[in-house]
């Protein structure tokens, strides 16, 4: 019985260009001779660094741990010494440096002790942790730390996991190449996924255009002892996205601006389920992963991969070729271009893919929106792409939300589609970053205007309390006086005079106390200087009190 | 009914001021001639005031302000002075004496320290309003501005600007 599948609106059919790289076998590449690691691979804090530079460090330690709950942990992919801790090259499309750790490796590849955990017995939370710990993110690429999503809440469960094997994207055939030779590990991986999950159906879903990838894992699927359906899916880009794999597999929408989670199911992909498997399974953390390398190079194929390893030396490996103008992270419908090729493979890295003029013609000049909404009939996420485009111009951020912008998957497709060849997705990711943006600003005025608020609040109040001290001071003293002049019996002018007397008398003993103090035990020399000088200060004084002499009067 | 709805829809405070305050970037730096963001605002709602006082907000807050208030945007007044990059000031601590004379200018309480103790900056919670620099008596603050980093790089208007290609159309 074959199960009855849905088709979410949308999409499109691009060239697939898988056979170009499915066709060799996995190769491990070289150990490079230095790798450079980044502190932020994932969604979240970054690791913080938790090695010195000149340390050696061994293949598979822990060099950068997880900070926070929604953090992952990075590991020295190889052994070596550690000779920076510092803002390097990143595959990041701004091509800012970032924190990274560089070791120079030792050619030994020595791996630290590491065992197998004993899964079933460990407490959810702290198999968790330890999942955190070993690194182990999404590597479909949104690269979300996988111990979040493997939480269900304390009181929710995910009863449907589904297994994401649709890489829809062009080009790209690392996951298919995963699934065909390591079925196994993959569903071993999702045995543990069920069990911190809680879940009762698994399902593995997976384009029509990979036959051998659904016979190995159904292979696979067949010995389990829990019940995993492999699911043969239309090929249609992007039916790998997570929400429309949901939406094909089960006919359910996730709701604008809720999760997965929220309506009973949860997705990984299945490097992810490869990737938990090795760490639990064979206590080894996550630092390699299958990357595709293709395009416009010799012989385009998929290499395991240790993370932080360039990308020119995996472009070399491959065969570089004459007239390459460009590499993407990714595929060509979403991936990014780099600004070097000094980057490294970080865990989100699925493919490199070198362009040519031939393979990728540079797109014909924008032309003016006609407003011919084929955007909207491609677009998956059901939006209306060419009023999202008209706000984000325009800079009408707030109407662009309300459009919800926010549930815009950046899959491609409207470009892909748009006869007038506007770069649609450039302008929503202007506007996604804009906003995010402002309300940073907006957080930081807030900010500003408590602490501003407070200080006014802070100064009144002390001024206040000043005031209040010394009302009180002269209030006890008028009291005080008042009492003495009653028990004197004297009249209210008497008690007036008293006052004047006794402000006096302490005016008087002020002056006293201001009297030099370094007169204190002198020495009879110094004593009879100052009598000295006193004499002679006095003469002083009286000369110019006499009278003046008479020959100047007139 | 007017005198029971008087009562009963008592707004506390302008809430136009709120309005216009919420807009205003809180620097506090008093540029605009006003002692805070706040008073500019009562002024402002109050008629008292111009909307383009505001060197921090910039051309963005101004026309923020004029849509609010139903009236034309006005390019920025030069006589406040002109919009800077977003800094945050920095003690070079080997000069610092330790005076406070810094700490009780900061509208913010970004700066920590106490008399002859070194003073330092919380660069969090300053705003770059550079109220910090004139009672130093040894010039020992600096503004910095921010460097852009990957948290908080932002995509730029895509370069494909549709009319610049329009009149390329038109001179070909």
């Amino acid at each position: 019985m074959s199960r009855e599948l849905f088709k979410f609106r949308g999409g499109v059919h691009p060239p697939e260009h898988k056979a170009e790289s499915n066709g060799r076998p996995v190769h491990p590449a070289p150990l490079p001779k230095t790798l450079v690691i980044p502190l932020r691979q994932h969604i979240g804090t970054p690791a913080k660094p938790v090695v010195e530079v000149g340390e050696r460090v061994l293949k598979g330690q822990l060099i950068g741990a997880a900070d926070g709950y929604i953090s992952c942990a990075v590991h020295a992919s190889s052994s070596g010494i550690v000779t920076a801790i510092g803002p390097a090259a990143v595959p990041h499309v701004s091509g800012l440096p970032d924190d990274c750790i560089t070791i120079e490796t030792d050619g030994r590849d020595e791996w630290i002790a590491h065992a197998p955990l004993d899964w079933r017995a460990m407490e959810p939370a702290d198999l968790r942790m330890r999942l955190r710990d070993m690194g182990i993110a999404g590597l479909g690429g949104a690269v979300f730390p996988s111990a979040v999503k493997l939480d269900p809440g304390a009181a929710r469960h995910c009863p449907t996991l589904i297994v994401n094997g649709g890489e829809c994207e062009p080009w790209i055939t690392c996951d298919d190449l995963l699934m065909r030779t390591r079925a196994d590990e993959i569903l071993a991986g999702v045995a543990i996924m069920r069990h911190l999950l809680g879940s009762t159906e698994v399902l593995v879903g997976i384009e029509d255009n990979k036959p051998e990838a659904i016979a190995a894992m159904r292979d696979a699927a067949a010995g389990l002892d829990f019940p995993v359906e492999v699911v043969p899916v239309p090929a249609v880009y992007p039916g790998g996205g997570a929400k429309q794999m949901i939406e094909t597999l089960t006919g359910r929408q996730v709701p604008s601006g809720k999760l997965s989670t929220d309506i009973g199911i949860q997705v990984f992909n299945v490097g992810t389920a490869h990737a938990l498997a090795r760490a639990v399974h064979h206590g080894e953390p996550l630092i390699a992963r299958l990357v595709t390398v293709t395009g416009h190079v010799l012989r385009p194929q998929n290499f395991e991969v240790l993370i932080g390893t360039p990308m020119h030396a995996l472009i070399t490996l491959a065969g570089d070729r004459e007239g390459a103008t460009g590499v993407l992270m990714g595929g060509p419908m979403m991936g990014v271009p780099m600004p070097s090729l000094d980057v490294p493979v970080v865990k989100a890295t699925n493919c490199i893919l070198v362009k040519s003029a031939e393979l990728f013609p540079p797109l014909p000049k924008a032309l003016p929106c006609i407003r011919c909404t084929r955007c909207a009939d491609a677009c998956p996420a059901e939006l209306q792409p060419q009023e999202l485009f008209r706000f984000a111009k325009a800079g009408d951020f707030g109407r662009a939300q309300e459009y919800h912008l926010f549930d815009c998957i950046e899959c491609g497709c409207c470009s892909y589609v748009c006869p007038s060849h506007i770069p649609l997705v450039d302008f929503y990711r202007y506007a996604k970053s804009e906003i995010w943006a402002r309300e940073r600003e907006k957080r930081a005025a807030d900010l500003a205007r408590e602490r501003h608020e407070f200080r006014q609040f802070r100064l009144e109040r002390e001024k206040k309390e000043k005031a209040e001290k010394l009302a009180a001071k002269a209030q006890a003293k008028r009291a005080e006086i008042a009492a003495d002049a009653t028990a004197s019996g004297a009249p209210d002018a008497e008690a007036k005079k008293a006052l004047i007397a006794a402000a006096l008398a302490r005016a008087q003993a002020k002056k006293a106390e201001a009297a030099p103090k370094n007169t204190d035990n002198l020495s009879p020399e110094t004593q009879h200087e100052i009598e000295e000088i006193e004499t002679r200060r006095a003469k002083i004084r009286e000369l110019a009190h006499q009278p003046l002499e008479p020959e100047e009067k007139p | 009914m007017l005198g029971w709805s008087a009562i009963r829809f008592k707004v506390e405070g302008n809430p136009l001021a709120e309005k216009i305050d919420a807009i205003l970037p809180q620097t506090q730096c008093g540029q605009c001639g006003f002692p805070g963001c706040r008073p500019y605002a009562e002024a402002i709602a109050k008629g008292e005031a111009e909307i383009n006082q505001c060197p921090p907000g910039g051309e963005e807050g101004v026309k923020k302000l004029a849509e609010l208030l139903g009236v034309e945007p006005k390019p920025l007044d030069e006589a406040h002075g002109a919009p800077k990059p977003k800094s945050v000031a920095f003690i070079d601590e080997n000069t610092c004496i330790g005076c406070t004379l810094c700490i009780q200018a900061c509208p913010v309480d970004a700066i920590s320290g106490a008399a002859k103790q070194m003073h330092t900056i919380l660069a969090a919670e300053c705003t770059g309003c550079e109220l910090c620099l004139p009672p130093c008596p040894v010039d020992c603050i600096t503004m910095v501005p921010i460097p852009e980093d990957l948290p908080h790089w932002k995509w730029k208007h895509p370069v494909v600007m549709l009319k610049q290609l329009d009149r390329e159309e038109a001179a070909t």
